[in-house]
């Protein structure tokens, strides 16, 4: 096997139950994800996005074929062994940012950490490096409710990379923010993956984000409709 | 971690403040409930107590045998020295000589003539004795006209009685029984006060006189037909009873029919029957009390628990695993349990206590105090009122949300993000 393999899937098929029948939401998909990839994965709604990324998140699993992640099977994986591969290797970013309101912007990125049970002068050096990335170090004591939508989704990035995963996974990261927000996380996430060599896989609608993509992956009716290197 | 975790339940009072509140107000409904039932319960016990049956009460055997006819030639003799050896041995309760009588009261007229008369029955206490018996029967406040008995030869009748016989305070009443040897007695009293009894039976035809009068009167000298004693604050039934078995295991090798035996206030007038029927009533009710809580705290638990699915679903993206949310959850909840109970069971204790010690007057309230039926309601703490709120508080808490978190289980960890999303 390729080192450079950071995914694989072969076949992969998800079906969901819907009443008397069956509905195919991914099908037959084949894909290679090396390192230091920055992919999209565009479609129209409905198409399979999200439930693609959920089972390379290990979130969810196929129902036939396969998903290698970071060379775990994820049909294999035990509950604790997939959460400790999500909570080692795999970020996650969200369109609703999902941060933790009680907590402080430094807590939320600390989160992971406290998992992981570093210690604390280690964990403080991490989160803050987390959040000059994002560009966001003097608002460590704030809470969530205190920031704007755009400063919210770069704590929610801060919290995905402060662990330094090989792969971060973003849902429509960028949907419920404005255009100048949209770019920003852009050229952040974009300067992660050129400096850390992270992984960033992307479903988006977003034609702000297209610009950005070195791989851009279409699904239609869970199916890969198109697959193809923007830049290189 | 921890300190993670308690951090985010302190500040987020949807999960600490009001779940606490939720449960200290249930567990102190439950606790307070308790003592109230608990206090009525002591209540009827303690009329019965105070005026006939005592905590516990001496007798001799053959009396005992008899009581019901009150049979004053089998009385206790040397009473003096028993009360002595009662005061001494068992002094953390009050004792003190009773004697029951019955016979004729006459009221005559100035020639000395029978005016009126009636059949009463009697009890005599030692009103100034160390026995506290003025207080204990609350006579003063049940004083209809005249005063306590202050000089020798004075009585109380009651107030009822006194009207039928067309007599008041101040004048001559003549009790016409018989001696402890059999013999006529015949004795003259002065009425000092009139009583409501609050009991018909004791309306209808009865009187309180000094046991020293009476003694005189019925050649009862060092004699009594009952030692009462009673405990202080509160009846224990535990106490009373090893009391007694001690007591008794005294005088079993004894079988003088005159040797003393004592008998618990269970043991007397039905009231084992009693205490039992009102217990298990009484249980009933905290049954049915402690359960509604339950189901309370626990509903509360599953909303707790619910309404936290999202951020369930972004710790277990994050990397935690399923059985760590669970415990974290699980662990709140006996965090809230525990505080929540704690609270509620001191607040429910102080007012439980506070309306034991203080009581609530009735009497007051409604103007008519009487000897036997006690006007100030008080609530009493038992041992169980200290846990009977305190565990199924913190029980159906726990319980609440370990229900809610199975939930976790169930759900694929994506479909936990779906009801986050929306
Ligand atoms: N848990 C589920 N149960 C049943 N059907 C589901 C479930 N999750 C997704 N689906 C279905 O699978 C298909 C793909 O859904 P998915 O959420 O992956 O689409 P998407 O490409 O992310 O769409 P959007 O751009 O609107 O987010 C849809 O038809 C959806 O209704
Ligand atoms: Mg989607």
């Amino acid at each position: 096997m390729d080192n450079n393999h950071l995914i694989t899937t072969e076949n992969l098929t998800k079906r969901f139950p819907m009443g008397q029948t069956e509905l195919t939401a991914l099908n037959n998909i084949n894909l290679t994800i090396r390192k230091g990839e920055f992919i999209g994965l565009v479609g129209p709604s409905g198409s399979g996005k999200t439930t693609l990324l959920n089972i390379l998140g290990t979130l969810d699993s196929p129902t036939e074929g396969s998903a290698v992640v970071l060379g775990n099977n994820t049909a294999e994986l035990s509950h604790k062994n997939s959460a400790k591969l999500r909570n080692l290797q795999i970020g996650f970013i969200f369109q609703t940012f999902n941060l933790l309101p009680v907590y402080t912007v430094y807590e939320n990125v600390e989160f992971p950490l406290l998992l992981q049970k570093l210690g604390k002068s280690q964990r403080h050096d991490m989160v803050v490096d987390a959040l000059k990335w994002v560009g966001l170090a003097d608002r460590a004591k704030s809470k969530p409710a205190q920031l704007s939508g755009g400063q919210c989704q770069r704590v929610a990035i801060a919290r995905a990379i402060v662990k330094k995963p090989a792969l971060v996974l973003a849902d429509e990261p960028t949907a419920n923010l404005d255009a100048k927000n949209s770019h920003h996380i852009l050229k952040t996430m974009e300067t992660l993956n050129k400096e850390l060599g992270t992984t960033f896989i992307f479903a988006t609608h977003d034609e702000k984000v297209i610009g950005y993509l070195k791989r851009q992956i279409t699904l239609d009716d869970g199916q890969i409709a198109n697959d193809q290197v923007l830049k290189g | 971690m921890i300190r993670f975790l308690l951090k985010g339940l302190v500040r987020d009072r949807h999960r600490s403040l009001f779940p606490i509140l939720v449960v200290s107000i249930g567990v102190m409904l439950t606790v307070f409930a308790h003592s109230w039932f608990s206090g009525m319960i002591n209540d009827i016990i303690d009329s019965n107590a105070k005026f006939d049956t005592g905590h516990i009460k001496i007798m001799s055997r053959s009396y005992a045998e008899n009581k019901d006819q009150t049979p004053n030639d089998l009385a206790l003799t040397g009473i003096n020295d028993l009360l002595q050896q009662l005061r001494d041995d068992i002094p953390e309760m009050a004792w003190t000589p009773r004697i029951k009588f019955g016979g004729l009261i006459d009221i005559p007229d100035e020639a000395g003539e029978t005016r009126s008369q009636s059949p009463a029955m009697g009890v005599a206490l030692d009103f100034y004795g160390p026995g506290g018996e003025v207080e204990r029967l609350n006579i003063q406040n049940a004083l209809v006209t005249g005063r306590l008995p202050r000089n020798p030869g004075e009585i109380l009748i009651s107030d009822e009685l006194a009207q039928r016989l067309e007599t008041k305070v101040g004048d001559t009443a003549t009790l016409i029984g018989s001696t402890m040897y059999g013999a006529m007695a015949v004795h003259n009293f002065t009425i000092s006060g009139t009583l409501k009894f609050g009991m018909k039976a004791m309306d209808r035809g009865a009187m309180l006189v000094d046991i020293h009068d009476i003694r005189l009167a019925l050649d009862m000298d060092d004699a009594a037909g009952e030692i009462v004693g009673y405990m202080h604050p509160i009846y224990k039934d535990n106490t009373i009873q090893s009391i007694k078995a001690e007591f008794n295991s005294l005088h079993t090798e004894n079988d003088d029919e005159f040797a003393p035996v004592m008998l618990s206030l269970r043991d007397q007038n039905g009231l084992n029957d009693y205490l039992v029927y009102a217990e298990s009533i009484s249980g009933m009710l905290i049954f049915v009390f402690v359960g509604i809580m339950s189901l309370v705290l626990w509903n509360t638990g599953l909303i707790g628990g619910i309404r936290r699915y999202g951020e369930i679903g972004v710790r277990l993206a994050i990397g935690e695993n399923k059985g760590g949310v669970y415990r974290s959850m699980v662990l709140e909840s006996a965090a809230i349990g525990f505080a929540g109970s704690l609270i509620g069971s001191i607040l429910g204790l102080a007012l439980a206590y506070w309306i034991q010690v203080k009581g609530i007057n009735l009497g007051d309230m409604m103007g008519n105090s009487s000897l036997l039926i006690s006007n100030i309601v008080r609530t009493r703490i038992t041992e169980q009122t200290y846990y009977i709120g305190f565990i199924p508080g913190l029980l159906s808490t726990v319980l609440g949300s370990m229900l809610a978190g199975i939930g976790i289980y169930k759900r694929q960890t994506a479909q936990l993000f779906k009801e986050l999303e929306v």
